[in-house]
Order: structure tokens, then sequence, then C-alpha cells
């Protein structure tokens, strides 16, 4: 195998060999330096992380996994210091490493204007995630205030991001509009007043003097005098191609390494692409242009002819609340016309700059949706003549087809393209939809990439699914959590962490909740997304609950109840056999019945007589079952070692164990587990949440699997040597779904949307990770581990147990 | 028709909440509302006699603990696709006590 170093585990490089692998599958020996200390990710979203949207895990493109499967070496944390292009090899820390073929993608390095105090702590740039973390770190203080110099797209994604952190923020923009690059001067103040509606500052011609401080940062200066006080300075003015190790090594370089056509250097041996080079004169700033060097460069090393050509960009701001699009040209001049379209009530404002009837430029404020048509047209040059009235309107009035969104995108033609960050058109996505049977917006992301990067053509991408799929197509599955709000399940719970929203009426305003109460639906929701995100600091609101939860059994279809007592593993001993027999005489009890999860059910109680029932059940020393929670159900387990001469470890004893750690927890769905002894698996531990087969090494952690409406067997999760290493990752994994699990989705269909490795990589092989799952598990638990039973029995929610007023004839029978 | 009768005091029931009131002839479920509204209706719902007061209150609606049919309180009718009305009772609050009309009670001992 021939042997390829990769100098910088960016979005370029990541992308390359992707390619790479495709073309020229076990061709190449790899080995991938970074300077950061982590593998390769998503810088695009590293905005949304930091405003507290996303998770960090979430933009992760390239895990352990991919890079093992791949056989790649992965040296992050490593900076690569020289190439010796005598002796064909790189220079790191670690020593040399030889190559036959080398990759340069060093991306850019943000621009540092050298201001007096610009070496003082807590002045950073926004380019990597040790960059984001800094900034949120400082963003925790109360009251703390940042300044950010630049309001270019970065700036402002930073600035918008820190105030929604809760900072003050202010930002100082050189120039007379903020975003000049991107936008004109009348879509700018659009941005402009936008943002300060926010509480951001935006100090437009602003000359910074000084960056002023002791031991930190304090203060940033003005020419004219202004002083803005700062616990962080952010800068973000700029970018400048990092060069620095091919300038030493003799290559070519002008502002970026210079490549020609093939994405080659001055070095034939030494291919390069990414924000670092520098093709026909022009250097990239966004990733469009880059991904498609990456497939050029992946065929050059492939042997395949390929030619990269410059391509156009379109632009967008990726803030929560704003839409900003612009691409093309639209500077004046005299050859030039515009149409220009304004509705300032609602805050819109779009622009076409056209030379020759045909559009070279496009703005648009507050109203996207037609900005892929406009920059379609921009690239291929259409002749407007016919449509110039109607033109700014936007596709849907075109043809006098009907204003339906539906229909504009039906009328896109197969190679509109859709997602610019990764180029994919039209009938790439809904090629690929039809040929692999997609239903869900996770899984087109996954096969066609398409609204993979930044995320804002998704709702393009919605409707290309609803067209190619028609009714089987379900949009709620994405959509709204229910008709009260126009937040999706994800978006809400990363946004009570973010926004630490600590109450139901505190979501329902912060988040604008169309009702003025919620629904039986978003309620319950709410509810746990509450008591798991705050343990000890949320009350509990009972009203919120469905009435199993809130009474404590399970309602039947005559309105009596069902209370099913816990039998810890399945074990039960004569004294609670006794106890629930003279329960069933005393209430006279209808039924009594063993239920599939191994334990008793008593069937037909009536709801007055719940807590008698439970006063005699607690008496005997036993708990409620939980058969009607959101929470933890049942463990059901086989015989074991203890007495099966094919057991292999003490299976009853871990099923007890789990469950008497487990017990009253609540979860977004329910959860069941089951522990077998040996293989021949008698306790059905591989259709469970969570299953255990016990081996004679130790215990294979399964996990992942449904027998209800779906019938699913487990996945594997990991092997455990120990019984107490099986209870740590069977309790963090537990922990994992609590945290990101949507109101209602079983532990399958969870693991299925976040995808098995991320489960993974969480609770099996980042140790810190599992440790800090578990223990906040254990925390929670302080507050979840109480008998309900017990507590009702001593006089809580009485008011629940009996009539408000009676009157004539005792009533009969309900 | 003289005197209203009394039900008990509003803060009997939880805010978002409801209790039952035993009658010879059924249960009436009153209901009190976020907004500190009181509402009384027949506890039985129209689809398969799902006991109402048990359901999640939300607005001035609840929502059936059965099969989640959605009732309106002020006019008793299922809302969205489902059709089904629940009597409705005529209730009042003075001075923190419930009431409820006496014809309500007398016409459901006729029945
Ligand atoms: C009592 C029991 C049947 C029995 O007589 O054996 C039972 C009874 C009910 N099951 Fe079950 N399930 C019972 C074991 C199961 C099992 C078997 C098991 O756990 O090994 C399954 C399949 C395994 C699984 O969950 O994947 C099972 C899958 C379901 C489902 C489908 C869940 C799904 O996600 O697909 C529902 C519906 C739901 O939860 O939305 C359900 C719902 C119900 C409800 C709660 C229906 C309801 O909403 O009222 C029933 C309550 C009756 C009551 O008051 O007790 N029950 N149910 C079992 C109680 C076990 C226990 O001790 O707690
Ligand atoms: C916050 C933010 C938001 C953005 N939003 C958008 C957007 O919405 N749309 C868009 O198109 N673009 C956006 N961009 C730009 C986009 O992220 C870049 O164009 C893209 O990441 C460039 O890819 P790259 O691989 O060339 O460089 P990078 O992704 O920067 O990767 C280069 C890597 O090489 C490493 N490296 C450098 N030197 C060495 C060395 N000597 N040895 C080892 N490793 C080294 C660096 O540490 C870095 O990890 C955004 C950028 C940022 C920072
Ligand atoms: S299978 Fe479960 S949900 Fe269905 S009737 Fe039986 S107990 Fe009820
Ligand atoms: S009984 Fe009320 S919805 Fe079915």
């Amino acid at each position: 195998m021939e042997k390829l170093v990769v100098v910088g585990a960016g979005m370029a490089s990541g992308r390359a060999l992707e390619h790479i692998f495709e073309e020229a599958p076990g061709r190449f020996d790899v080995t991938l330096f970074g300077a950061e200390p982590r593998g390769n990710y998503n810088r695009l979203m590293l905005s949304p992380v930091l405003a507290g949207e996303k998770e960090y895990e979430q933009i992760i493109t390239h895990d352990a996994d991919w890079y093992r499967d791949h056989g790649v070496q992965t040296r992050f944390g490593e900076t690569v210091t020289g190439i010796d292009r005598a002796r064909k090899v790189v220079v790191s820390a670690g020593g040399e490493t030889p190559y036959d073929k080398l990759i340069i993608a060093t991306g850019s390095a943000p621009f540092i204007i050298p201001l007096p105090g610009k070496d003082l702590p807590g002045v950073m740039a926004f380019r990597d995630l040790d960059d984001v973390n800094r900034m949120v770190d400082v963003s925790k203080r109360p009251g703390a205030k940042a300044v950010v110099i630049g309001g270019g797209l970065l700036g402002l994604e930073a600035a918008a991001a820190l105030n929604a952190r809760g900072m003050e923020v202010v930002v100082l923009h050189l120039m007379g509009h903020v975003m000049e690059r991107q936008l004109d001067p009348a879509a700018g103040y659009l941005l402009q007043r936008d943002l300060e509606a926010r509480g951001i500052t935006v100090h437009c011609k602003a000359q910074t003097k000084a960056i002023l401080g002791q031991d930190r940062v304090e203060a940033v200066a003005l020419e004219d005098g202004t002083v803005y006080g700062a616990d962080i300075v952010v800068m973000a003015v700029g970018i400048r191609p990092e060069t620095r190790i091919a300038v030493d090594a003799g290559l070519h370089v002008e502002r970026g390494i210079v490549v020609n056509d093939q994405m080659v250097t001055s070095d034939p041996d030494v291919l390069a692409l990414g924000e670092c080079v520098e093709h026909e004169k022009i250097v990239y700033g966004l990733v469009a242009p880059l991904y498609d060097q990456a497939k050029i460069l992946a065929k050059t090393l492939a042997k395949v002819d390929a030619a990269f050509r410059p391509v156009q960009t379109a632009t967008q701001l990726k803030v929560t609340g704003v839409s900003v699009y612009s691409a093309g040209d639209f500077a004046d001049a005299e050859d030039r016309e515009e149409i220009v379209l304004r509705d300032a009530t609602s805050g819109i404002y779009k622009r076409l700059v056209l030379k020759d009837d045909r559009v070279i430029g496009a703005v648009l404020y507050g109203e996207t949706a037609d900005g892929p048509w406009f920059f379609d047209m921009i690239r291929k040059g259409t002749d407007t003549r016919d449509m110039r009235d109607t033109l700014i309107f936007g596709q849907a009035y075109q043809g006098g087809a009907a204003l339906d969104p539906m229909a504009a995108v039906a009328a896109l033609p197969d190679d509109a393209e859709i997602c610019g960050c990764n180029g994919v058109c039209k009938s790439a996505i809904t090629g690929t939809i039809a040929s692999k049977g997609l239903t869900d917006l996770d899984s087109v992301r996954a096969h066609t990439k398409a609204s993979a990067s930044c995320g804002s053509c998704t709702h393009l991408v919605e409707k290309l699914m609803a067209i190619t799929l028609g009714d089987s197509y379900n949009p709620a599955a994405v959509k709204p959590m229910c008709p009260c709000t126009e937040h999706d399940h994800g978006t809400v719970r990363r946004l009570i962490v973010a926004k630490e929203l600590k109450s139901i009426p505190a979501i329902m305003q912060e988040l604008e909740w169309k009702t003025s109460c919620g629904c039986a639906k978003c309620r319950p929701a709410l509810n746990y997304y509450l008591v798991a995100e705050w343990p000890g600091e949320y009350e509990d609101d009972n009203q919120s609950r469905f009435i199993n939860e809130r009474v404590h059994a399970n309602i039947q279809k005559d309105g009596t109840y069902s209370v099913v007592p816990r039998m810890w593993g399945g074990m039960t001993n004569p004294k609670e056999l006794r106890a629930i027999a003279d329960v069933a005489d005393k209430f006279a009890i209808p039924a009594v019945k063993v239920t599939g999860g191994q334990r008793i059910d008593l069937l037909g109680v009536k709801k007055e007589d719940l807590p008698g029932v439970w006063a005699d059940l607690n008496a005997a020393g036993m708990v409620s079952g939980a058969a009607y929670a959101k929470g933890l159900r049942t463990v059901k387990t086989c015989v074991g070692s203890d007495w099966c001469r094919f057991g292999t470890q003490d299976s009853t004893g871990l099923g007890v164990r789990l469950e008497k750690f487990m017990w009253g927890a609540w979860t977004p769905a329910k959860v069941k587990l089951a522990v077998s002894g040996c293989p021949r698996n008698c306790a059905e531990a591989t259709c469970k949440d969570i299953g255990v087969i016990c081996v004679d090494s130790g215990y294979d952690i399964q996990f992942a699997g449904a027998a209800g409406l779906d019938i699913k067997g487990t996945e594997l999760l990991c092997h455990a040597d120990t019984e107490n290493e099986a209870l740590e990752i069977i309790v963090a994994l537990t922990q994992l779904y609590r945290e990101q699990g949507h109101y209602l989705e079983r532990i399958y269909k969870w693991a299925k949307r976040v995808g098995n490795d991320s489960i993974k990589a969480a609770v099996v092989d980042d140790l810190a990770k599992r440790r800090q799952l578990y223990e906040r598990f254990v925390y929670s638990q302080q507050f979840a581990q109480v008998d309900p039973w017990e507590e009702r029995v001593n006089g809580k929610d009485a008011h629940e147990f009996a009539a408000m007023a009676e009157f004539g004839l005792p009533v009969a029978a309900e | 028709m003289t005197e209203w009768i009394e039900l008990g005091s509003v803060t009997a029931i939880p805010l978002r909440g409801a209790r039952c009131v035993n009658t010879p002839s059924g249960k009436i479920a009153v209901f009190r509302t976020a907004e500190d509204q009181v509402y009384a209706i027949e506890n039985r719902c129209p689809h398969k006699g799902g006991p109402l007061s048990e359901g999640i209150v939300h607005g001035a609606s609840v929502t059936c603990p059965l099969h989640n049919w959605v009732f309106d309180l002020a006019t008793g009718e299922a809302q969205g696709a489902d059709e089904g009305q629940v009597q409705t009772y005529p209730v009042k609050v003075d001075g923190g006590v419930i009431y409820i009309a006496p014809d309500v009670l007398m016409q459901m001992a006729a029945e």
C-alpha cells in the first residue's frame, strides 16, 4: 500500500478521505495529523454549539469507528512542524513520518489585529471548539460582557450566540454597515435593527484603538473615545490561509498554496485543498467549493481525470430567527439594473441586480425561500425578459402557478442545487429517496448529505420529501411536538438547557407557545424534560401527568385501576404472596393475574380503595411496580447460576441489583430490562430495551430491542468483564437516553435516531463520560427513588382519591 | 329553584384539575382551569365512558384519559374530528365557594 499522509483534520480533509476510500479502496495506508486534540467535525456548526442549540457530539463528522474501519492512523493533537520533500517525510513532535503522497489541508488561521492588548487573556478568535468552550465558560458568569470585533458573517454569528447565552454583547464593525461583503446597505440596516432588537449593540465605523486590562481583558477603547467593558473580546475580522509549513518546504505559495486544476501543488507528490489553497488566484472561505476540491483531489489520487472549476457561492447567516441570503455580485454599476421590493411592516427586503437581462446578484432579507431559485438563475445565466415584471416576487408567481410553496419546489429543475454546502441537486435527493426507500429527514441526510452541513436548506429537503413520498411522508414525525408550538422535541430539549428554563410557564413564554397552557401532548413531555434536566430543583407538575402517573396505578376501561407491586427481578416469597392474597380478599379485587413481566397484577381496584390497598402492600415491604410509568418497569431474570445447570453468572442477583438501583427513575418512555444466565436466554433479554446475556467471561450488554408494536432483536452494545462494570454501563446508557430521548420515544427509536456509534462512544469508549453519566443518574435518583404509594398512604394528593361532595343515595358502582 | 347548592371551596380542586361530585345517578366532574374558571360537566365520555375528571386539563378543555378525545368545558362539545357532546351544568363561584344550580341535582335524582 502507498503511504498517504494528511496534514490537518478539518472539513476539507474529512470529505477528501471519504472520496479517496470510495475512489481507490485499499490503495492507501493513511496517517491523519490534526493540530486540534480531536477528529474531524463540522466547523460550520460551531455557531449553534456556541448558542447552545447543538452539542459538540452532534457535529462530529467522523468518529473513532470510522477511522478504525478505514484503517486511518490518527495523530490528533499533533502539529506537523515541517516537511522534508527530498526525503519524503513530515516532521512532528512524534518524530518523522514517511509519505508517498502528501495532502496539505491546514485551513486558515484567524487574523488577529495587532492592537495593544491583543495578547491579554480573554482575547480570542472564533475558529475551533476550544474557542467555543472558552467563550461558553465566560458566558456563565453573571453579567458577563462580550465585545466582538468584526461585523461579518462570523462575528455576527458569534454575537447572536453569546447574546442567546445571556451575555451583554457589543459588535464593533469598521465599515458603514454589517456584512458589507454579502449585503447591501439596506439589508445591512435591517439586519442591524433585528440584532439590536435582541439587545445586541452594533457600533459601525468603529476604529478600535486598544484592548485594555491588567491581568486579563477588561475593556475595548475606540479612537473616538468610546470605551466598552468586556470580559471577553472575540476577534472575527478575517482569516488568512495557513501556509506556514508549505512556505518552509519551498512549495509555490502566493496568498495560498498554489494548486492546479488537479489539486496538485508545485511538487507532484504533494496535493493540497481547502482554505489553505489558491486556485486561479482565488482563495475560498466557504465549504461548498472545498467539497468540490475534495472530489477532484480523490480522483487525482485514483488516477482518474478530473478538473476543479471555480464556482459561485451563496451565503446564508446561521442565526436562529434571522433570514438573510445573498449570492453573486450586487454592487451598483453603470451597466446594471436593479429590482427592489420592500415591505417595511414585515421587515422584508429583496434586491436583484441584473445585467443584460440576466440576474447577476441577489440579496434577500426576511424572506429567503426564493434564494436557491435566484442562485440557480445566476449560475445558469437565465434570460429573464419574459418574467421581468414578476421576477422579484419569486418562483411561485411565475407561469401563473399557484402561490403554493410545494408547487414552487416541485417546479425546480432536476439539476437545481438544493444543498449549497454539499453541492446536492434536486434529482440526487428525490432519486435517493425513491431508490433507498427513505422516509425521514435523518436518513436523507445520511444518504445524500443534503442539509447535513449548515442545515439552512432543511425546509427545501423536507418539501422534496413530501413531493416524492406523497401521502406516505409524515412530516409530523420531524415537525412540531404538538400544535401548540413550532418547535420539535429536540429543539425544545436543547433550549430548556440553553436558556435554563425551569418551569412549564417559563418554557411556554420563552419559546412562544401558541396556547395559554399547552395540551395533553406537550405538557407531559415538558414535565418530563424538566424532571430529567433539573433534578432536585424542578417541582414535578402533577397536573401535567397522565392519570396513571398521577395516581400511580393503571386506569382500566371501566374506570377502575390495576395495582402491580414490584417483585424485584421476578423473585417473591410467601410473605409477599400472602399479603397480595389478603389484600385481594379484603378489597374484593375481582382479578389477580401473573403479568408478562414476571409479577402479579391486581385488576379492578376502585380508585378510592387505592390508598388502602397500597398501605397493606407497603406493610409487607412492597413498593409500586411503576407498571404505569414512563420510567423503569420490570427487570426480568432467569434462575441463573443459582440453580440452573447451564447458568454462567448470577443473573437473578444482577437483575435484582439493577432493579433496586434504577427503580423510580423517570425516562422518556418505559424501560424494560432483562438478565439471562446464558445464551439460551430464558429471560428473553434480546427483545428488551436493555438486556444482559451472561457468558463465562462476563456479561454481554444488549440494547435497543422491542417486542410491542414493533418487534426487533437487540443489538450488542459491549462486553463487560465484571458485574460492577455492567451495572455502570447500563446506568450510563439509561442516563444518556434520559438526556437525549424524545418523550414517548423508546430506546430502540432513540438509538436509531442518534446512531449506535454515538451511544457507544459515550458509554463504552469514553470512560470519563460514562462515569459522568452514571453520576448524574445517581444524583437524580436521590429525588426520584421515593415510593409514591407510601407518600399517598401518608396523605399526599388526598383530593385525588375522594369525591368533592356526595348527594342523595350513595352512588352504585361506577 | 331557590338556593344554589354548595359544593365546596375552589381550592379543594387543584389548578388545571378536577374533582367529582357523586349524585344518585352518576358523577359530575367539576373542573378548575389555570385561569381559575370553574366548569361542571358529566363525568362520562360519550365515546366509551371514560372518566373525564381524570383527564389532563388545558385551557378550558379536557382530554379524555382513555382515548384522547378533547372536550370544550364550556360547551361540552368534542373538539377536532371527533363528534359528541357531554352534558354541562351551571356552576358559580361566590366568595371562593363553588355552587351548583339546584335543578341539576333534582333533575339527576329524577332520571
Ligand atoms: C399487565 C400486562 C399484560 C399482562 O397481563 O401480562 C400489560 C398490560 C398493559 N400494557 Fe403491556 N403489559 C404487560 C407486559 C407487556 C410486555 C411484555 C414484557 O414486558 O415483557 C410488552 C412487550 C414488550 C415491550 O414493551 O416492548 C408490552 C407491550 C405494551 C405496549 C407496546 C409498547 C411499544 O412501545 O410498542 C403498550 C402500549 C404503550 O405502552 O403505549 C402496552 C400497554 C399496556 C397497558 C398499560 C395499556 C394501557 O395503556 O392501559 C396495559 C395496562 C394493563 C394494566 O393495567 O395492568 N404494553 N406489555 C403486562 C405487565 C407487565 C408488568 O409486570 O409490568
Ligand atoms: C464559526 C464558523 C462558522 C462557519 N460557517 C460557515 C457557513 O455557514 N458556511 C460555509 O460555507 N462556511 C462556514 N465556515 C467556514 C468553514 O468552516 C471553512 O471554510 C472550512 O472549515 C474550511 O475547511 P478546511 O478543511 O480548509 O479547514 P479547517 O476546517 O479549518 O481544518 C484545518 C485543520 O487543520 C489543522 N491544522 C492546521 N495546521 C496544522 C498543522 N501544521 N498540523 C496539523 N494540523 C494542522 C487545524 O487545526 C484545523 O483543525 C464557518 C467557519 C467558522 C469558524
Ligand atoms: S396486549 Fe396489552 S395493551 Fe393489548 S389488550 Fe392486552 S394488556 Fe391491553
Ligand atoms: S372513552 Fe373518552 S375518548 Fe374513549
